[in-house]
């Protein structure tokens, strides 16, 4: 072991040691809040499907171009309303389902019945015509009735002898939502509030025992008089802290995950299949990045509130303003959009919120990014270097 | 800067703390300050016991604390062979082992953990620290309580542990606040024993107490403070001048405008 380092490996060692050698920290810090947040959400999430599900009854709009005899005779035959649109009228209708107004829309080509009846007289390049049917994925209406008619469609198209036609073939966008209401649009907008704030919660217990606790049971002078730096002192107390803080955060994130099936009606694993897909190496590294510096900049903030204070308690009580303002601070980074310039990524909290909120939505500006990594760490530093100047301050150590 | 052969020296070490309000009430005071340590100074040679006798409050502790480098004083320095405690802290805290009551152990951790803990803080090589782990734990029978959470401990167990944790790094110099305050009988030998053994070492120790029958077995020289002022600082046997050290004390107590009521 490197003797230099050795002071600062001891603490980190001792502290990390100390937390998961304690059963009842280890469940309460890291257990029961992803557990908590799993159950809440459930049982929320179960209270609100009634609003998202359809009901029995529900007659979808579906809007049809060119719609062939035979087609309309099996809709009716199957109780479904269809209402004639012109080729003119396709991107208004289109526009519609995206807005919710409007649920589907099936596009046929010209002489869709005489195209199949001619399919075995025809020449050897008969191209199967191919039917469009427009939905929006995020809404439920929508996916029934595209469920409804593609099905009735795949009926007719296995009751001809020979495949005659095709269903949404080719590369167009058939599913109309727009890419705000997207899986990414769930992340992007609520995740980087959430990474936030589980990564200050998951540190808060346990950061503001770490201090103010040792303060109280005098157990932080004995180490005080040791040759023990007291840089290092403050660097391990804030590494382990913010060790502790990313679990618990995982932990959260894990109960949020797991409650997405009952809160959105999609299951977590297609969520994080989702989010698998969509997003790579590219996006994954400066996430982690920003959630390490981060969770770092936290910490050492908890740690110095911890120090200030003359006990647990003080602690708890004083720990309740910075949290609320880094949530406020944290909202509004949330609800900015992402076009500030780079100045404001040198502000706290926003700034990890704006990049998360990039890095989802595909946005990423490096320099934005660069800032905001650089100033974590950079506070960081500084909140070690007052720290340090803490552990050598007679009436911080001593005021209890 | 070493003009002696001592191996502490104090000059003119002087502390004043503020009061709080609180402090006020309880001590029924107007005054804001206090003056804990008023211009003290004193030497301590290699191999000897030093004993700083006094009532509560005379500023024995502050005085220590100074030395441990817990707290800097207004004025006024001390030198660990030779080296300021103020410009040199680590230099200090690498040359001495301090004991006090007031510095605890986490409770949550065994004797055994907390020896490897401090020894790895203090840099000791691992093979020497297990050996010295060895010799300390069986000294002070600790052995069987190795393993033993410190919360589990008795309050005896508990200060043994402390001293034994305070030395890990066998230091030259002991600064030792109130070494048999609180210790049942069997302990107080004990730790009172071994005292005498590191002074036998060649160690130097310096310790506080307001106990006299103690003065009178370990230190070969003693500072008598009232009210942070030092008022005798002797050998022994020239503080005492042929009357018991009780006697002697009171006597400097009048002199000095102290009452007895």
């Amino acid at each position: 072991m490197n003797h230099r380092k050795s002071g600062f490996y001891a603490i980190l060692k001792k502290e990390l040691y100390r937390f998961f050698t304690d059963k009842r920290t280890v469940v309460t810090t890291i257990i029961l809040p992803g557990l908590m947040i799993f159950i809440i959400y459930s049982f929320i999430g179960s209270a609100m499907q009634g609003f998202f599900s359809v009901s029995g009854d529900y007659a979808p709009t579906i809007s049809a171009v060119n719609l062939p005899d035979s087609i309309e005779a099996i809709g009716q035959a199957a109780g479904l309303q269809t209402y004639a649109a012109s080729e003119e009228s396709i991107e208004q209708v289109k526009q519609q389902i995206t807005n919710g107004e409007a649920d589907l829309l099936v596009v046929f080509p010209k002489d869709f019945d005489r195209t199949i009846a001619a399919r075995e007289s025809a020449s050897v390049g008969y191209a199967p015509p191919n039917v469009q049917i427009y939905y929006n994925s995020t809404s439920s209406e929508s996916n029934t009735a595209y469920g409804v008619f593609s099905g009735m469609l795949n009926a007719y198209l296995s009751s001809l002898d020979t495949p005659s036609f095709v269903i949404n073939q080719g590369s167009a966008a058939y599913d109309l939502v727009s890419e705000e209401n997207a899986t990414g649009f769930m992340l992007s907008s609520i995740l980087p509030l959430l990474i936030l704030i589980f990564l200050f919660t998951g540190g808060v217990g346990v950061g503001l025992e770490s201090i103010a606790g040792e303060k109280e049971r005098g157990t932080i002078a004995t180490l005080l008089v040791t040759t023990l730096k007291r840089q290092e002192l403050a660097l391990g107390k804030v590494v382990s802290l913010s060790c502790i803080a990313l679990l618990a955060a995982l932990s959260s994130f894990v109960g949020v995950l797991l409650s997405i099936p009952s809160l959105l009606g999609a299951s977590g694993s297609e969520i994080a299949g989702t989010a698998a897909t969509l997003y790579g190496v590219s996006e994954y590294l400066p996430l982690l990045a920003v959630i390490l510096s981060t969770c770092l900049l936290f910490a050492s903030l908890i740690s110095i509130l911890s120090a200030f204070a003359k006990s647990v308690r003080e602690a708890s009580t004083l720990v309740l303003p910075l949290m609320i303002l880094i949530m406020l601070v944290a909202v509004v980074g949330m609800f900015q959009g992402a076009q500030s310039g780079p100045l404001f990524f040198l502000i706290p909290a926003y700034n990890s919120v704006q990049s998360m909120v990039a890095i989802f939505s595909y946005s990423i500006v490096p320099l934005n990014l660069v800032i905001t990594i650089i100033s974590n760490l950079v506070l960081t530093g500084f909140c070690i270097f007052v720290l340090t100047r803490m552990f050598n301050s007679e009436r911080i150590i001593f005021s209890h | 800067m070493n003009d002696g052969n001592e191996i502490l020296r104090v000059e003119g070490l002087s502390k004043t703390f503020k009061l709080s309000k609180k402090q006020q009430r309880i001590e029924r005071t107007s005054q804001t300050t206090r003056v804990a340590v008023n211009d003290l100074s004193f030497c301590a040679y290699p191999g000897e016991i030093f004993g700083l006798l006094g009532p509560n409050g005379a500023g024995k502790t502050t005085t220590l604390r100074i030395l441990a480098t817990l707290i800097k004083p207004d004025c006024g320095d001390a030198f660990i062979e030779g080296t300021s405690v103020i410009r040199d802290p680590e230099y200090t805290r690498s040359r001495i082992g301090f004991l006090t009551s007031d510095l605890r152990m986490e409770d949550f951790f065994t004797p055994d953990y907390l020896f490897d803990f401090f020894s790895t803080l203090r840099k000791i090589d691992p093979a020497v620290a297990a050996g010295r782990k060895e010799l300390l734990f069986c000294r002070f029978g600790i052995n069987e309580f190795a393993q033993v959470k410190i919360k589990n401990l008795s309050s005896g167990m508990k200060q043994k542990a402390s001293l034994v944790l305070s030395i890990v790094h066998d230091p030259d110099i002991i600064i030792f606040d109130e070494p048999t305050n609180g210790l049942d009988v069997i302990t107080a030998k004990l730790v009172t024993d071994y005292l005498e053994e590191l002074r036998a070492a060649g160690k130097s120790i310096v310790l506080s107490t307001h106990i006299f029958s103690l003065v009178e077995r370990l230190c070969d020289r003693v500072g008598i403070i009232f009210e942070g002022q030092m008022v005798a600082c002797d050998t022994l046997e020239n503080i005492c001048e042929g009357s018991s050290l009780e006697d002697r004390f009171f006597e400097l107590y009048r002199q000095a405008g102290g009452e007895v009521a």
